[in-house]
């Protein structure tokens, strides 16, 4: 086994033990099919969370994605993310020369799955923030591609924003049913729907 | 049953084994045989209460008898890692904030694990003070490090109440497994044994009770069914179960009947303030959200020994003059 392998194993137990790491599934069942989950971000610790309620057959083909300036800014955060999660980096400021949604494009092209967070950066509140546009586009082109909402409780009590160390708390992740572009849909009713997709799982119980 | 006392361990061992699972295997294949049987929706609804606690009483026995095989480090190790569990399920149902963040990582990852490993040190007067003293005065001065008065009070009695029950309480059970008591060295297990069966005996026997008398409740706001006459019979029925078992203790029958009655009369009154906590808390079991957050409750089976347990463990200690 690589050192990856068992810090993955170690990372899911140690999520496990500190969350509980519940994934329930009430839209669709967990399934090898290519899909990119989309869902409210409050916490660094969302990523290892979703990632550990995935089955672990499912693991190896989602990737999360991750803002590039944060996560490469030290050896030891690059590794993780590359090496553990497989994740797909990505650039929050949009340059001139290059569209951020490349690297999500490509995945995609790869039959690679996604987790992503379309607020685009971590909320305290207990409501999502309006989503970004990004989501919007890859459905667009990849309609063969199920979006899966997914709300994750709790998490913020687990580790808030500026904090370091995670607190036990019971937390889990409800995934909802897949969602599509309707035809002539446009772009801001889209993302609002989406939104909404995840927000009412809250209260899936 | 005086002969029974002087058996040696082994062989004590090896009684309890089988009376313990005997009975337990007994109850259940009744239990199960009765199933089969038609029966009205108010009696299935009982019936399944019966079989959670059936189920309860399965893992004490386990719990207890895991333990005892592995021997003291295993057993501070195990009792260690439920009473993290429960103290997490206690958290997830309890209002903190974000400046309690500090406190509940004291209270995790140094309190828990110093309180167990001082029962494991066998350090028995620093074991009975270190949360009550040292750990309730950490939490509120960190807490208000945080920086947020917002129900300060609540917030800080809520950790300190959930630390009370769910380290304090059950690291009396390993406690109860190392004490070195004159004449009785080695056998630990026993009083554990004994707690972890008087406490549920009074359960069952207050539950049982309950449904035959039909008595007003005490306190209709906090549970419908507990009142003083059946909490009477589910503790007499403790004292008894206790002196029963007087032979696996360092008790005499006598003292053994009075023992059992405080910690099952301990016991099911934890259980009714518990009860209080969840009402408080809005949820009826501190598993009741299992859906949503993957609470198992836990909580809800060790509570009774939580509350049980210390009262039990200094009643030993003063009847043994420590």
């Amino acid at each position: 086994m690589k050192l990856a392998d068992a810090a993955g194993l170690l990372l899911s137990f140690l999520a496990r033990l500190i969350t509980g790491a519940q994934g329930h599934w009430y839209g669709c069942p967990p399934k090898a099919e290519q899909r990119i989950y989309f869902a409210n971000h409050q916490s660094h610790f969302d990523l290892v969370l979703i990632w550990a309620a995935l089955p672990g057959d499912l693991r190896a083909v989602t990737r999360p994605i991750a803002a590039r300036d944060y996560w490469t800014s030290s050896p030891l955060k690059q590794w993780i993310t590359r090496e553990i999660f497989n994740a797909v980096y990505v650039n929050r400021q949009r340059t001139d020369d290059q569209d951020p949604l490349e690297p999500l494009v490509e995945a995609l092209h790869n039959g690679d799955s996604l987790v992503i967070f379309p607020e685009g950066t971590r909320g305290n509140k207990g409501d999502p923030q309006p989503f970004k546009s990004g989501l919007y586009h890859l459905a667009e082109q990849f309609p063969q591609v199920q979006l899966i909402p997914a709300w994750i409780d709790n998490v913020q009590r687990v580790m808030p924003k500026g904090e370091v160390v995670p607190v036990p708390i019971l937390c889990s992740v409800t995934f909802g049913a897949p969602l599509q572009i309707l035809p002539g849909e446009d772009k801001r009713a889209f993302l609002d729907r989406a939104r909404e997709a995840v927000v009412s799982l809250r209260s899936v119980h | 049953m005086g002969a029974l006392r002087n058996l040696t361990i082994t062989e004590q061992v090896g009684l309890l084994f089988v009376a313990l699972f005997g009975v337990l295997a007994l109850v259940t294949v009744v239990a199960f045989s009765r199933t089969l049987s038609e029966r009205s929706d108010g009696q299935l609804a009982m019936h399944e209460r019966f079989k959670r606690d059936l189920r309860a009483v399965w893992w004490g026995a386990v719990l207890f008898w895991v333990s005892w095989v592995l021997g003291a480090v295993a057993a501070t190790l195990l009792f260690g890692i439920v009473s993290f569990v429960a103290f997490r399920e206690f958290i997830t149902l309890t209002h903190t904030r974000r400046a309690d963040h500090r406190s509940l990582l004291l209270a995790f990852f140094v309190a828990l694990p110093l309180q167990f490993m001082l029962a494991g040190s066998r350090h028995f007067d620093f074991f009975t003070v270190f949360i009550p003293v040292y750990v309730f005065f950490a939490i509120p001065v960190v807490s208000a490090l945080g920086n947020d008065p917002q129900r300060f009070l609540e917030r800080t009695a809520k950790i300190q109440w959930g630390v009370m029950v769910c380290i304090y309480g059950m690291s009396h059970a390993p406690a109860l497994l190392l004490i070195d008591l004159p004449r009785y060295a080695g056998r630990g297990a026993f009083l554990v044994f004994y707690l972890v069966v008087v406490v549920a005996t009074a359960q069952i026997a207050q539950e049982l009770a309950t449904r035959r008398l039909r008595r007003r409740p005490v306190a209709r706001a906090i549970s419908r069914s507990f009142s003083w006459r059946a909490w009477l019979i589910g503790a007499g029925a403790s004292a008894f179960v206790g002196a029963l078992l007087y032979w696996a203790t360092p008790f005499k029958p006598i003292p053994a009947l009075v023992m059992g009655f405080i910690a099952g009369a301990t016991g099911t009154l934890g259980e009714f303030v518990m009860k209080a906590l969840k009402r408080d808390a809005g949820v009826r079991t501190w598993g009741g959200k299992a859906s949503v957050t993957g609470a198992v409750g836990v909580l809800d089976r060790v509570a009774p020994l939580c509350f049980a347990a210390p009262v039990f463990f200094h009643a030993v200690r003063w009847y043994f003059g420590l």
